[in-house]
């Protein structure tokens, strides 16, 4: 069991800073995920964890004990690296026993330990095999076995399925989700730049960017209440769509009109000083829907039509604005490039965000 | 206890840098022992080691004061006086028999052995000899004393060992070997190197082969055989056999194997995709090589280049053999060598030659070192 | 100075020379198989070219290579089995000669001495430096430093070593560094290099003191191309650097360590000029390198014994040369 608690956790490279200021508070056994965009400094807020760069201002606590000064070895961690980092010139059995090797444990229990382990990760097969000799798969899951033999309190994964082909990666994700149930009292805190993976492993996700926290929730409140442009626009595949519109209603169901619509309610609280002023309207593809009488927020010309079977994908050019308008229609929809449509959505389904890019706060309704 | 474990920090990096400072301590002293050497006056280097030329250090010293026809009178004495000095360093002692040459303090007055009158020496080196009686003899009196001298340098080994012991002579020769032997190999090397990397043709994989192998062929299995036909050419055209021609061939036949296995994993390194874009733009091979390879090679040419120059320069069997031991056409290797035979006890012509021999080496490497370490670099290293 | 001249006139020739050989080479044999024209009969005519085209752009460097390699190889073996003059025919008595001769055994006993020492020790050290200069700011200025030796002339480094070996009698003044170190420390000064047995080893240092540059160098490269992420997993696993470096970065370079390993010890059965500068084969130091070169120009020079002992040396060179082909050969399937 470990409970993490990070204070105000800065870190610079020479003159640059790349964490700037972040603070959390990870339950024991929780699974958090750090996701970003490249270069938001999740890789680097996992490692100063780790203990493998150092941290240079605020406080990390494991169990309320401050670790800043202690190294990896001693956090009682554990680490998965995107390539695996296995010992190329050890068999499996040596790379998971490597550890307790060097901390002189004795022979039965190393071999005990070694062998728990990879009963679990079904790798007892490929004990005395070479890491060249094992599919990208199979490596991987050593790579968690050796992370597993050192019991840790906390385990960390840096963009573990990466290196993986499409296919492998979703067999090993539910793996992964596997290991969390069979292991929940311990912490895991996993660094991706998948959303996908992000939405279906965790408990939490810390979005990042820039080194600095965007938002924390459950993937569920990610998804319907994002606090700002960036979240509301990385969380969700297809992004969410992105129109500029203007205020024009303000009190408990704000009233906006989107560039090259009409006026729509909403279920957002807006406040009456922004009375007239611009902000976004935002929808997620999946929102939309071809409009049949109701409210229609927008209307524009069918640029590209995307027939998947499953479902229909239309990119719909509206006013002057640039980007079209993406809309995920269900089962097969007979449109054609060129015609005009009208799309609506449900008010509750909308979100607003100021001219700063915050999000004006929205009604979250139970049944979604 | 998590705070009794504290992250190791200063100590570790401390010995890590104590040791490195050691060891390039030893690695740099002996090359800069003959440097400071060679700057040395032949007396003093037989005398005292290299070390204590460095700092101002204490010297046991036999001078001779001035001639008794030198003596003045002053107040109905005779004196002499002058400095043992010449205006550096300071006496710190003296003494007028040899069995105890630091009797007295720098200022004391001594009384002379047999009565013939005081010494007194000062710490400027300013000294006098005052006696009642004039004083006899033609010659000085030995006057020991211990001074504290600077460190005292001279040119002249350099100037000596430049004009007249013949490296001058040699440095050129060892110049007009070297760098004739360094482009040409590069001629036939880089041609042949693009042939093995690009081309196709029956037999590639076997030449490599052979190529790869000739790069351990030790030097001794060529030279009698060479040495042989040089002599039968020499005899047939009535030439000598021992000619500036003939090295410079024999140096590119050994620098070849190294110089094609270089230039070859360079080229066959080069991005395929310029080649054949030129290829479709309806280059032939040879506008292909002279227009793209070429110019894109340079590094490498250069890596080799530098390998080569240095390999032929430092070269000493080679010279010999191919070259000779006449005076004239000795390398400055040779003349290093045969300078350790015949004046093996001038060490200050020995270090000051050896240093002579080195400084152009020691400026190519210290200006062009990348390249070279590059050159080792290329093949040695997987992946590299 | 009128070498230099004839120098770089032969510079310019060379060069000129070369460059003519190839350009006209080349279009010779773009004027009798012309590669452009009707389609068919380009196409014919290029292929005709291609073929041809890769010997005349190998073809001078073979000629050098055979001319001054090759062919000696196979004559130099073929001498000894002759006497000195190369005429007349010995059989095996050459070799006979030296399985009995003492000082071409006493050669074989110091060459192995060499061989086990000088290229474990540079390798050893070359290591043990690389790794800790990698570990400093100032490292590239300190590996600069310890790899200096190489630009130096084997002959140059035996002076400088000389000088350091150096004894005067008992009670004078030591001017050689050894010496004067031993004084300070109380014992006697020697005469290092006619010390029985441990000459040779004083030999060897200076060898193992230019090697080790060039061992740091390669092996400092495949230090840093070990994965980062390995290391950090050790460390996670709670290894210390001593740790680290034995049981994770060296055995993730045996195949460099193994090509600076053999790359010394080629030279070490090379190396002749050492020798024959500080002790010429005195005091039983002597090297086959150096015995060659005795017999080749000893009374006249014999030959056949000459031959003979290259010939050795070419044997204890072979097991190298077929690795390293191997290891060529292995690289290029893996392409």
């Amino acid at each position: 069991m470990s409970e993490l608690r990070l204070r105000d956790i800065r870190k610079s490279f020479g003159q640059i800073e790349v964490i700037k200021g972040v603070s959390l508070d990870i339950k024991p056994g929780e699974f958090v995920v750090f996701v970003g965009p490249s270069g938001c400094g999740k890789s680097t807020l996992l490692r100063l964890v780790a203990g493998l760069e150092e941290i240079t201002s605020g406080t990390l606590e494991f169990d309320g004990e401050e670790v800043n000064e202690l190294p990896p070895a001693l956090r009682g961690i554990a680490m998965v690296f995107q390539s695996y980092a296995l010992y190329p010139h050890m068999t499996v059995y040596n790379n998971m026993a490597f550890g307790m090797k060097l901390a002189k444990a004795k022979k039965e229990d190393i071999d005990k330990s070694v062998r728990d382990a990879a009963e679990v990760l079904q790798l007892t097969p490929y004990l005395n095999r070479l890491p060249k000799q094992l599919s990208g798969g199979q490596r991987q899951r050593v790579a968690i076995g050796r992370a597993i033999v050192r019991n840790p309190k906390v385990f960390l994964f840096d963009e573990p399925l990466s290196n993986l082909d499409a296919a492998l990666r979703v067999s090993m994700r539910i793996e992964i989700a596997k290991l969390h149930e069979r292991m929940s009292d311990v912490t895991m805190v996993y660094v991706t730049h998948d959303q996908v993976e992000a939405m279906t492993l965790a408990d939490r996700i810390v979005v990042l960017r820039a080194g600095i926290v965007e938002q924390v929730g459950t993937p569920m409140e990610l998804y319907e209440t994002p606090d700002n442009l960036f979240v509301a626009g990385f969380i969700g595949s297809p992004a969410m769509n992105f129109v500029p519109c203007t205020i024009e209603g303000t009190g408990e169901a704000g009233v906006v009109r989107a560039e090259g619509g009409k006026p729509v309610h909403t279920h957002v609280a807006i406040p009456e000083s922004t009375k007239g002023a611009k902000g976004t309207l935002g929808v997620r593809p999946e929102d939309l829907r071809l409009a049949d009488g109701g409210e229609v927020i927008f209307g524009g010309t069918i640029d590209i039509v995307e027939k998947l079977g499953e479902v229909t994908l239309i990119y719909v050019k509206v006013g002057n604005h640039e980007e079209p308008v993406l809309a995920k229609l269900g089962g097969i929809v007979d449109v054609k490039r060129g015609a005009t449509v009208e799309l609506a959505a449900s008010p509750e389904n909308l979100h607003v965000f100021d001219q700063d890019g915050k999000a004006f706060a929205r009604q979250r309704t139970t049944s979604h | 206890m998590a705070r009794m474990r504290r992250r190791k920090g200063v100590w570790g990096k401390y010995m890590v840098h104590l040791s490195v400072v050691l060891i390039v301590i030893v690695w740099t002293v002996p090359t800069f022992g003959i440097l400071v050497s060679s700057f040395r006056g032949k007396d003093e280097i037989s005398v005292s080691g290299w070390w204590t030329a460095l700092t101002t250090s204490e010297h046991n010293v036999i001078g001779r004061a001035k001639s008794p026809s030198d003596a003045v009178e002053q107040d109905g004495k005779y004196v002499i006086s002058g400095n043992l000095l010449s205006g550096k360093g300071y006496v710190t002692a003296f003494g007028v028999r040899i069995i105890n040459p630091t009797e007295f303090k720098a200022g004391d007055t001594a009384e002379l052995p047999g009565g013939g009158g005081t010494l007194t020496i000062n710490r400027d080196g300013s000294y006098r000899l005052v006696s009642d009686t004039p004083f006899e003899g033609s010659t000085g009196r030995r006057i020991y004393y211990t001074a504290a001298l600077p460190p005292s340098f001279t040119l002249a080994n350099y100037e000596k060992v430049l004009t007249s012991e013949g490296i001058g002579q040699s440095f050129l020769n060892s110049l007009t070997v070297a760098v004739p032997a360094t482009v040409i190999p590069i001629l036939l090397a880089a041609y042949a190197a693009y042939a093995l990397a690009w081309m196709r043709f029956p037999g590639r994989a076997v030449l490599l082969s052979v190529i790869v192998g000739l790069l351990v062929v030790p030097l001794q299995m060529s030279l009698i055989p060479l040495l042989k036909l040089y002599n039968g050419v020499g005899d047939f055209f009535g030439v000598p056999a021992k000619t500036y021609l003939g090295i410079w061939l024999a140096h590119t036949g050994f620098g070849l194997p190294l110089a094609i296995y270089l230039l070859r994993n360079y080229i066959a390194g080069l991005p395929n995709e310029i080649m054949e874009s030129a290829r479709v733009d309806g280059a032939t091979d040879f506008e292909i090589f002279v227009r793209i390879v070429l110019p894109l090679s340079v590094p490498a040419l250069a890596s080799f280049a530098i390998f080569q120059f240095l390999w032929v320069w430092n070269d000493l069997l080679v010279a010999i053999v191919f070259l000779g031991n006449t005076e004239q056409q000795l390398v400055l290797t040779g003349r290093l060598r045969e300078l350790l035979g015949s004046r093996g006890g001038d060490w200050e012509i020995l270090t000051t030659s050896a240093f002579v021999s080195i400084m152009v080496p020691l400026a190519v490497f210290f200006s062009l070192q990348r390249y070279l370490v590059r050159g080792l670099l290329a093949g040695s290293v997987k992946g590299g | 100075m009128g070498h230099l001249i004839s120098a770089a006139v032969t510079i310019v020739l060379g060069v000129g020379l070369a460059a003519a050989y190839f350009y006209a080479a080349n279009k010779i044999l773009d004027i009798i198989w012309p590669p452009r024209g009707p389609a068919v009969q380009a196409a014919r005519n290029q292929k005709i070219s291609a073929t041809i085209r890769p010997w005349l752009f190998l073809g001078p460097a073979l000629l050098f290579l055979g001319l001054y390699l090759v062919y000696p190889v196979i004559d130099s073996i073929r001498l000894s089995f002759f006497g000195r003059d190369g005429v007349n025919f010995v059989g095996f008595s050459n070799y006979v000669w030296a399985a009995n001769d003492q000082q071409f055994r006493e050669s074989i006993f110091n060459n192995i001495l060499w061989l086990i020492v000088v290229p474990a020790f540079s390798t050893a050290f070359g290591l043990v430096i690389a790794y800790l200069t990698d570990r400093i700011w100032w490292g590239n200025i300190a590996k600069s430093m310890v790899f200096m030796p190489m630009a130096i002339s084997f002959i140059g480094a035996s002076v400088i070593w000389k000088f350091i070996y150096d004894y005067r009698g008992e009670d004078s003044p030591q001017i050689g560094l050894l010496n004067a170190i031993v004084q300070l420390f109380g014992g006697t000064p020697q005469a290092w290099i006619t010390v029985p047995f441990w000459n040779n080893f004083f030999l060897m240092v200076i060898l193992v003191w230019i090697q080790t540059g060039f061992a740091m160098v390669i092996l400092s490269a495949a230090l840093r191309g070990v994965p980062e992420e390995t290391i950090e997993a050790a460390v996670i696993d709670g290894a210390k650097g001593r740790h680290i470096f034995f049981y994770i970065m060296v055995p993730q370079i045996w195949p460099t360590i193994a090509v600076v390993w053999t790359t010394i010890t080629i030279t070490v059965l090379k190396v002749f000029d050492i020798v024959i500068a500080m002790t010429n084969g005195q005091w039983n130091t002597q090297v086959l390198a150096n015995m060659m070169y005795d017999w080749m120009f000893r009374g006249g020079g014999d030959f056949g014994r000459g031959a003979t002992i290259a010939v050795v040396i070419m044997l204890a060179v072979v097991p190298i040369m077929i690795w390293n082909i191997r290891r060529l050969n292995a690289e290029q399937a893996e392409r």
